[in-house]
């Protein structure tokens, strides 16, 4: 909270000529525990109690996770996996033999076994993209391009049909594609549409467009996603006409672009928002139209400054998609449910949570790093 | 532009108004002319969907209008706040249970998790390294997991809990199993609602001769003891009170019957994990606002307040938090709103909510748009009351600039 009260006792004057070591007890490990973690009495006391519930906690974690776990279970004579050694642990030891042998079943769901190297490139697909748009130097207009050419490959390797490739319908697919898809496409959608809400929402010459705008924004954050989910799935279908069915997993992404849209309407007005005001002064003045204006002018600068709340609004709705578990899609938290539910791996829940725990982990882990470098680099360039 | 016009140029000689022109040139009647366009084109939707709509209610002859409220809606509800019977109480009353119970968790989730966050987030600027490492791991690994995933798994880890005949036992009183935490329950009678009453009465007088404390210590420099009246009025009195009507004191304590407890209070394990998982991870969000708050007061703050003399948790308590709160009420409101949207994952792990009673109506009514309308209006409601709430207490408390 202070800044570290050890550099006092360093700024001692010491003599040139002095090129002994400073003392034990201002240099080196000691003099850095007793600093930062036997400060006085209630630190020390607070290190100790700590440390002794991690150590056990660990200690307990390691028995359980490594060291009593079955890893491969024996296969009986019918082809099956036999669970015998992992019910005879009782939870004194993890299962992993049940994500070893589920673990297919959680990243790609019912999609027939044989094909599933095609969701499996969708997903190293989907990871390319995120990479690539990450990256300052693609970030130009073919990135577009790119985003449309790999949408479309992907959509054309998971339904199939064409070159070869069977057809896989839809309502079959599962798993971690259908995470990354309600995600990304979320985002795609509902990007340009947010940028189209963010500046009704700032327009002062047109009061009916800004009160459209401010009732849609306001409506859909102040409902919960859930009641959305249940919105689209029971009432899209009465809002079409009579005889025209969309599948479930499109009025899942309806609702989600819908609920995105609003959420980062607001994050791209917050940008141009922090936009010095004499940049749309000084467009005016050069007699831009609006949308010259817009586009050459305020937007590039707001969406620059709002990349990492940006990227932070869609590391939230990343983790939101699995509240389609609720209206039954098959993404990766269903699968995972699913697998689960299997009998014989009865008891083995915490394992596939666990992993799955991992899995959206690393998603959202790689994504706040990169939004806090992003960060760092915008402060620095404003701080030159 | 709309702005205010500069006072120097108040004199200056300005364009005379002009009406609108019907021109393509005028930009305010290409104004008009779009506005009337987007929303004539928006109308048009709107209208598109009700008329698809009412069509589609019609070949499904449903009716629409909010009669069914007043059926009998034999839903078995786990826990009501409020006496409900299914084979009696209506559709309405289901709904609002669901309610109060949305409320329950909303509010003591907000409770907890303020609490929690508040503790985290000062920790995380702790100088023990071990304490700052700690909670930093705590706030980046709940937040980078879906809530949902967080919910299911609490909510397996209490059902892992042993069967009641096996339940935990603390003290012969508190049990824990994996119906739930079963606790004794004291029986409530009048003397006590009037011993509540007392405090409320008590807690108000604390509360002005507080105030008259703070001004007579303005005035004088000297501020009187507000200990002795706390005491008195919030504790003795209710007591008193209490006693007056005769001390009723019984306690029902749970016991062992058959397969599972009778007697006493229960928290159960589906409300049990909603409210867990929910403060757990809003207190890692909270966290992070609250350390941000605290870091957003200069340092300058730190050490003019040490240079006075005051210790490091006056400090914090005194000059920190005070001026770290004017930054973290804002996206506070929005965790609050967060985490009161988030009570409506209760649906998948069985705890009958606001939105968990709407859908079971749903289904069993066909009444879809009126269900999802009453789901709307109670979470409009409960996040503009919050917002309200928030929008006030930050006038309140913001700095009143020259």
């Amino acid at each position: 909270m202070t800044p570290p009260a050890n550099n006092t006792a360093a700024s001692i004057h010491l003599p040139v000529a002095s090129r002994d070591r400073p003392p034990r007890s201002v240099y080196g490990p000691m003099a850095w525990m007793r600093a930062n973690l036997f400060g006085g009495w209630l630190s020390s006391g607070v290190t100790i109690l700590l440390g002794y519930l991690i150590v056990r906690g660990a200690v307990g974690f390691f028995d359980w996770g490594f060291l009593n776990a079955v890893w491969t279970v024996p296969t009986l004579p019918n082809g099956n996996p036999d669970p015998a050694t992992c019910r005879a642990l009782r939870g004194a030891g993890a299962c992993w033999a049940a994500v070893g042998d589920k673990w297919r079943f959680m990243l790609f769901g019912r999609y027939p076994f044989d094909e599933q190297w095609r969701p499996a490139i969708c997903i190293a697909l989907f990871l390319g993209l995120y990479i690539v748009s990450a990256m300052r130097q693609f970030w130009r207009k073919e990135l577009a391009l790119i985003w449309v050419a790999v949408l479309g490959a992907i959509g054309l390797l998971m339904w199939g049909g064409v070159f070869g490739l069977s057809y896989v319908p839809q309502d079959i697919w599962g798993g971690l594609p259908i995470t990354l898809i309600l995600a990304t496409f979320g985002l795609a959608f509902a990007f340009p549409l947010a940028v189209l809400v963010a500046l009704g929402r700032r327009s002062t010459q047109m009061p009916a467009v800004k009160l459209i705008c401010v009732l849609y924004v306001e409506l859909i954050r102040g409902v919960p996603l859930v009641a959305l989910l249940f919105m689209s799935s029971v009432m899209l279908p009465l809002f079409l006409p009579t005889g025209v069915n969309i599948d479930k997993l499109l009025r899942a992404q309806i609702a989600i672009i819908l609920f995105v849209g609003a959420y980062v309407a607001e994050v791209v007005r917050g940008g141009l928002q922090a936009l010095p005001r004499g940049q749309a002064e000084a467009a005016d003045a050069l007699g831009l139209s609006y949308w010259h204006k817009t586009m050459k002018i305020t937007l590039p600068q707001a969406l620059r400054l709002v990349i990492p709340p940006l990227v932070n609004t869609f590391i939230g709705f990343f983790k939101d998609t699995s509240l389609v578990l609720i209206i039954g899609i098959f993404d990766l938290l269903t699968s995972g449910k699913t697998a689960m539910s299997d009998p014989t791996w009865q008891g083995s829940s915490t394992e596939i949570y666990i992993v799955m725990a991992i899995i959206y982990f690393a998603f959202c882990y790689a994504m706040s790093t990169y939004s806090r470098s992003v960060e760092r680099k915008l402060d620095s360039a404003h701080n030159r | 532009m709309s702005s205010s016009l500069d006072p120097r140029l108040a004199n200056a000689r300005v364009a005379p108004k002009r009406g609108v022109r019907l021109s393509w040139s005028d930009p305010r009647f290409r104004n008009i002319v779009f506005q009337i366009l987007i929303v004539s084109a928006v109308a048009l939707a709107i209208w598109y969907l009700a008329y698809n709509t009412q069509r589609n209610l019609d070949i499904q002859h449903v009716a629409t209008g909010f009669g069914f409220l007043n059926r009998t809606a034999g839903i078995p509800i786990g826990e009501a706040l409020i006496p409900y019977d299914p084979s009696i109480n209506t559709y309405g009353r289901a709904i609002v249970v669901g309610l109060f119970n949305t409320l329950k968790v909303a509010v003591i989730g907000i409770v907890l998790s303020t609490i929690l966050g508040t503790i985290i987030g000062i920790s995380r600027l702790s100088k023990n390294w071990l304490i700052s490492k700690i909670t930093a791991v705590y706030v980046e690994t709940l937040r980078d997991i879906p809530v949902l995933l967080q919910l299911l798994l609490w909510y397996t880890v209490l059902q892992t809990l042993p069967a009641p005949r096996q339940a935990i036992n603390i003290g012969d009183a508190v049990f824990l199993s994996n119906r739930g935490l079963k606790m004794p329950l004291l029986i409530w009678q009048d003397a006590h609602w009037w011993a509540l009453v007392a405090f409320v009465a008590g807690a108000v007088g604390t509360f002005a001769w507080n105030r008259t404390a703070l001004r007579k210590r303005d005035e004088t420099g000297e501020k009187p003891a507000v200990w002795p009246a706390a005491l008195g009025l919030m504790v003795a009195l209710p007591a008193l009170v209490w006693a007056a009507l005769g001390a009723p004191f019984t306690i029902e304590y749970p016991a062992l019957r058959g397969f599972n407890f009778t007697g006493g209070g229960v928290v159960s394990p589906e409300y049990f994990a909603l409210l867990i998982g929910l403060s757990v991870y809003t207190s890692a969000y909270i966290a992070e606002i609250v350390r941000s708050g605290i870091q957003a007061v200069p340092s300058g703050q730190w050490e003019a307040a040490g240079a006075l003399g005051l210790r490091q948790s006056a400090i914090l308590r005194l000059i920190v938090l005070p001026q770290a709160t004017r930054v973290i009420i804002p996206p506070m409101t929005s965790q609050y709103l967060n985490i009161t949207k988030n009570s409506s994952l209760a649906v998948a792990i069985g705890f009958q909510d606001v939105v968990s009673l709407s859908q079971t109506t749903l289904n069993q009514t066909g009444q879809a748009i009126e269900g999802i309308a009453i789901v709307m209006v109670v979470f409009l409601s409960i996040s503009l009351s919050i917002s309200l709430f928030m929008n006030w207490y930050n006038a309140r408390i913001a700095l009143t600039e020259r």
